[in-house]
């Protein structure tokens, strides 16, 4: 570890990884750093992402694949089931990933573009030189050291640190964390090319269970229910407990995976003086999937491209580094995560009943637009007195 | 005062995300908590295990 980078990433999963390897690409000095002594461990995640989405980033790798999906089930609260098959335009054919060997495929690669990489090491604290971020101390094997950075890309995650300690207001609401809690399971009966989805406020108050093929009768069953709703004997583990003893009591556990999923707005700026935040450190996640991977690699990728940019430039400060927090707002993901966040406002409110009536009602929408707001949009058709409560939505349909 | 179960804690940092304080942080597989902790008990709803706990200071 050299003591001064143009660029220190802190974190080393897909977001820290993608800054990593596009400010590499550009030609600067490179540090990651990750805290734990391993790139992909522990996994908290269900590994779920999109092929086209992944596909932008890079070529799809067997090594990390663990499962190919080409259908979704949604199961409504009274146990309806729909299937959405690959024909429906905006059924997205996905992959479930092995996140342990993806995300250190993605740390290899920033390497390979001249990344320095350094795990078991943990950024303790931002070195501040006239209020802009200037690098951190970096704690390793017991001893603190400085090192300089033009620009830092806080990409720690959800139990962000980083920015906070900058001055960026970071601490997500007990009602907008989805927390959740996952077990890989083997030996069981499933669809090894469909991912699930339960609704229901008995099933998942304000989330739902999943289930995502891992391979032949192996999957990632979890559960991600809303901060709010947790309470003892009713917290995460409580529902995937009673889910499992329902539904897979021959399921053996071959690993546990817990925790949370921010569903709230993006941070208010993932910018500051010398500082670039990026992933679901910025709660940059998909505020209706929780969905993160493709989210983090995008505004990682974003991060390495300005900061490169701005260091050209000569000026890292909030101004200087200021495209990225506009550039991946006006992005489509910008702007999907908007319309889902407001989605997602009216989901929540759903009793089972009506969460009955939308699961029915997808099976009688237009295939050929099919999507989250196909839905509600079919809904409102069906029973306009819905026009009312979704009266805050209407403009974005 | 917030108790932590480290036998039943798995580390997540969920709890982290919801600190108000910024008093919690997860150093590898160890929860810490700093003195800033209030002992509003958020991070205590938000686990997904159930391993934390505000007792009242003795």
């Amino acid at each position: 570890m050299k003591p001064e980078y143009d660029l220190l990433v802190v974190g080393g999963g897909p977001g820290g990884a993608l800054a990593a390897r596009t400010a590499a690409e550009q030609g600067l000095s490179v540090c990651l750093v990750e805290k734990r002594p391993a790139i992909g461990v522990p996994v908290r995640c269900a590994e779920g992402v999109g092929r086209d989405l992944l596909t932008e980033f890079m070529d799809p790798d067997p090594a990390w694949i663990s499962a190919e999906v080409e259908r979704a089930v949604l199961v409504a609260p009274d146990g309806y089931r729909i299937t959405l098959e690959p024909s429906m335009a905006g059924c997205e054919v996905g992959y479930v990933l092995d996140r342990k060997r993806f995300d250190r495929d993605l740390v290899m690669q920033a390497a390979n573009a001249g990344a320095d990489i350094q795990v078991k090491t943990r950024a303790v604290a931002p070195i501040v030189k006239n209020g802009a971020v200037a690098g951190a101390l970096l704690e390793q094997q017991g001893s603190v050291s400085e090192v300089l950075a033009r620009v830092v890309v806080a990409a720690d995650g959800v139990e962000s640190k980083f920015a906070r300690w900058a001055g960026l207001e970071t601490a997500v609401p007990l009602s907008e964390i989805e927390t959740c809690v996952q077990f890989l399971m083997t030996g069981i009966e499933i669809d090894p090319g469909a991912t699930v989805f339960y609704l229901g406020n008995e099933v998942a108050p304000e989330g739902y269970v999943w289930i995502f093929p891992k391979g032949d009768r192996t999957a990632n069953v979890g559960i991600g229910i809303s901060g709010k709703k947790c309470r003892s004997g009713s917290r995460p583990i409580d529902y995937l407990n009673r889910f499992i003893k329902s539904s897979f009591p021959e399921g053996r556990v071959l690993e546990w995976v817990m925790g949370g999923v921010p569903v709230c707005r993006p941070l208010e700026r993932t910018v500051a003086d010398g500082l670039i935040v990026v992933g679901d450190a910025a709660r940059v996640s998909d505020p209706i999937t929780g969905g993160g991977i493709y989210n983090a690699m995008f505004t990682g990728r974003l991060a390495g491209k300005i900061a490169a940019e701005a260091i050209g430039r000569g000026d890292v400060s909030a101004d200087g580094l200021m495209p990225y927090d506009a550039g991946w707002r006006s992005s489509k993901l910008g702007m999907a995560l908007e319309r889902n966040y407001r989605v997602k406002e009216y989901f929540i409110t759903l009793s089972d009943e009506k969460l009955n009536r939308l699961v029915h009602s997808v099976s009688q929408i237009d295939l050929a637009q099919f999507s989250v707001l196909g839905i509600i949009t079919e809904l409102v058709r069906q029973d306009p007195s819905l026009l009312l409560e979704l009266r805050a939505i209407r403009k974005l349909l | 005062m917030l108790l932590i179960r480290r036998d039943i804690c798995g580390y997540c940092g969920c709890c982290v995300s919801v600190c108000p304080q910024g008093a919690l942080e997860l150093i590898d597989a160890y929860l810490s908590v700093g003195e800033d902790c209030t002992g509003c008990g958020i991070c205590a709803r938000a686990c997904p295990l159930g391993a934390l706990e505000v007792a009242d200071e003795a």
